[in-house]
């Protein structure tokens, strides 16, 4: 009786553990297990099917001598820096705005959100045909008068990164902002009537008191979207399918085609490494402090 | 307003405020109501595309309304166009992503549950580690376990379709329901649990009776939340399934791309419309939580 009743109440204890331990197993498996197995393949000479000999560095050697991982690389630079600045900025600026006590807030906060609801591909759909300089902006503005107007940088190699980060920013400078305005009404009012008082004026209120009180959020902010960047992958296939050539190309598209396209497992593990070596390198960082922060407060 | 009147002011000091009160509402609004027009016009630009007759939209403007209303482009979209091989339109790639993302919402936001309970109020040694652990799935670039997951789903006999995505989406769909779940358990208080045990309610009994009860907010973004990335995802889609087996964006990203004859923009943008009413539906309908969702993963809970 007693030795049952240990053993059940002993249960009982483990019984937490035992339930939690399958949605650890398919996370340590499916997220790190895998990550490992993703290291050992670009240590290997895998082509079409992983093989497991061991080949050194050569696939991050061959990675790095190919112009086109030069170009992904680059333009996830270009891409991540503009992508950034103006979502961010944009989403301040939005965020600043809609807490002024506006009418019509509800509605407008909606309208700036509704984006981020919708897939890359349906936003890279719709951004293609607005951007396709035979029938769209370049045309209207044409035939509005304006007949040496030009606005062809989806079909040009030098300038269509730049529609990716125009798409891009359209669809995600409202989730910076929605972040933005959760820190703006988590500020203490308080502090801005004392400085109301003082005779401060209102943009020197926001240059000297809020923006540096939302440094948190901004911090969020900027290690999402970073983490949106580096993962781009669907917006650039509806967009410009990696072209015009290779023009548009993104480490994540390159992955994927030399994996899936190019039977080049061995260099696609390679380039998967080094994304995942970016997105750790600002993830870790920000988790640690996160999580830090949560457990002293 | 009262106040005024009974203490009036000079004119001097009352004008000149009002001025500049009225031409501040004027720079906060202008730019408001600009960025709106800039965030509609692509979704206005879809809709009347996809109304539009194809003469009239190789003779017209790409944003002006539709002169003759037709809904023959939602037709083909839906049953007619050729994806690939096959000219089946989006209806069965529809039905696909439906059969993928009920199941996957439900099992990934019910393990999610169980979990943030278990690592709020049934915390055990190295809880927090656990947290850690499935936190960091959350920003998991799926490139890097893109090559193990297309063979495991191989060895599994899950390849190529849709039980195969279910899996995947909730594996790693746990990372996030468990982040929303222990964010919204932590602040309940330990009391409920606590009297609940004294009353002798065991393990499943107080998540059943004293946590679910209160927790229907959380569960409502976490399926919002799961429902729009299983929904939008393409790049496992694209990578784990082929031909008739894929999800609807796979499927719309195909019918866009097709190269051969005259472009039927019409078309492509019913089809995107198609591809992104369910999610906007959800979105209109419970925005308010969606936002939650996307903001979990900044705001500290």
């Amino acid at each position: 009786m007693n030795a049952a009743k240990s053993f059940s109440s002993r249960l009982a204890g483990w019984l937490p553990r035992i339930v939690v331990a399958p949605s650890l197993l398919i996370v340590i498996v499916t997220v790190y297990l895998f990550i490992l197995w993703t290291g050992v393949i670009s240590f290997t000479s895998s082509k079409f099917v992983p093989v497991y000999d061991f080949a050194g560095f050569e696939q991050f050697v061959r990675l790095w001598a190919t112009p086109r991982w030069h170009t992904a690389v680059a333009n996830l630079f270009i891409f991540s820096a503009l992508f950034l600045l103006l979502s961010t900025g944009i989403g301040l600026l939005m965020a600043i705005l809609l807490d002024q006590n506006i009418r019509a807030e509800g509605f407008l906060r909606a309208v700036y959100l509704y984006p981020m609801a919708l897939s890359f591909i349906v936003t890279g759909t719709a951004w293609k045909w607005i951007m396709n300089p035979g029938l769209g902006i370049q045309k209207v503005v044409n035939e509005l008068g304006w007949t040496s107007f030009t606005f062809d940088w989806i079909t040009d190699p030098k300038m269509a990164i730049y529609t990716v980060v125009i798409a891009g920013v359209w669809q995600s400078s409202g989730f910076a902002m929605a972040i933005f305005l959760a820190g703006l009404r988590g500020i203490d009012n308080s502090v801005i009537k004392a400085a109301q008082i003082e005779g401060a004026s209102l943009p020197l209120i926001y240059r000297q008191i809020i923006i540096p009180m939302l440094r948190p959020a901004m911090l969020s902010v900027i290690v999402l979207l970073s983490y949106i960047a580096i993962k781009s992958f669907d917006l650039v296939l509806a967009l410009t399918n990696g072209g015009p050539g290779s023009a548009t190309e993104l480490p994540s598209t390159f992955m994927f085609s030399a994996t899936f396209r190019r039977n080049q497992m061995g260099v696609g593990a390679a380039s998967a490494i080094m994304m995942l070596m970016t997105v750790a390198a600002i993830i870790i960082p920000y988790l640690y402090s996160e999580l830090r922060e949560r457990n002293n407060g | 307003m009262a106040n005024a009147l009974s203490q009036p002011k000079p004119m001097a000091e009352v004008l000149p405020r009002q001025n500049r009160i009225r031409l501040g509402r004027l720079f906060i609004y202008a730019p408001l109501a600009v960025m709106a027009v800039l965030y509609l016009m692509p979704l206005w630009v879809m809709v009347v595309t996809s109304l539009k007759p194809l003469d009239e939209i190789y003779g017209g403007s790409f944003i002006g309304p539709p002169q003759t209303i037709t809904l023959d482009a939602w037709r083909s979209a839906w049953s007619q166009a050729c994806i690939g091989t096959e000219c089946t339109g989006l209806r069965p790639y529809f039905v696909n992503s439906l059969l993928m993302v009920v199941p996957a919402v439900v099992l990934s936001t019910g393990i999610g549950a169980i979990n943030g309970y278990i690592l709020t109020k049934w915390r055990f040694p190295g809880a927090n580690f656990v947290f850690g652990l499935l936190l960091f799935g959350c920003f998991l670039p799926y490139q890097a376990i893109l090559i193990p997951m297309a063979r495991t789903l191989g060895l599994l006999g899950l390849a190529g379709g849709i039980p195969g995505l279910v899996f995947v989406h909730v594996a790693y769909g746990i990372c996030f329901t468990t982040l929303f779940f222990r964010n919204y358990f932590v602040s309940l208080p330990d009391e409920l649990t606590k009297a609940a045990m004294v009353d002798g309610a065991g393990f499943f009994r107080i998540f059943w009776s004293v946590i679910l009860p209160t927790s229907i907010p959380i569960i409502v973004v976490s399926c919002i939340w799961q429902f729009t990335q299983i929904w939008n995802d393409f790049l496992f889609g694209v990578s784990f399934t082929s031909g008739g087996n894929s999800p609807i964006t796979v499927a719309l990203n195909n019918i866009v791309n097709v190269t051969t004859g005259r472009k039927q923009y019409n078309v492509d943008m019913a089809a995107a419309m198609i591809a992104a009413i369910p999610t906007l539906l959800v979105y209109i309908v419970a925005g308010r939580y969606f936002v939650r969702g996307l903001t979990a993963g900044a705001v500290k809970g």
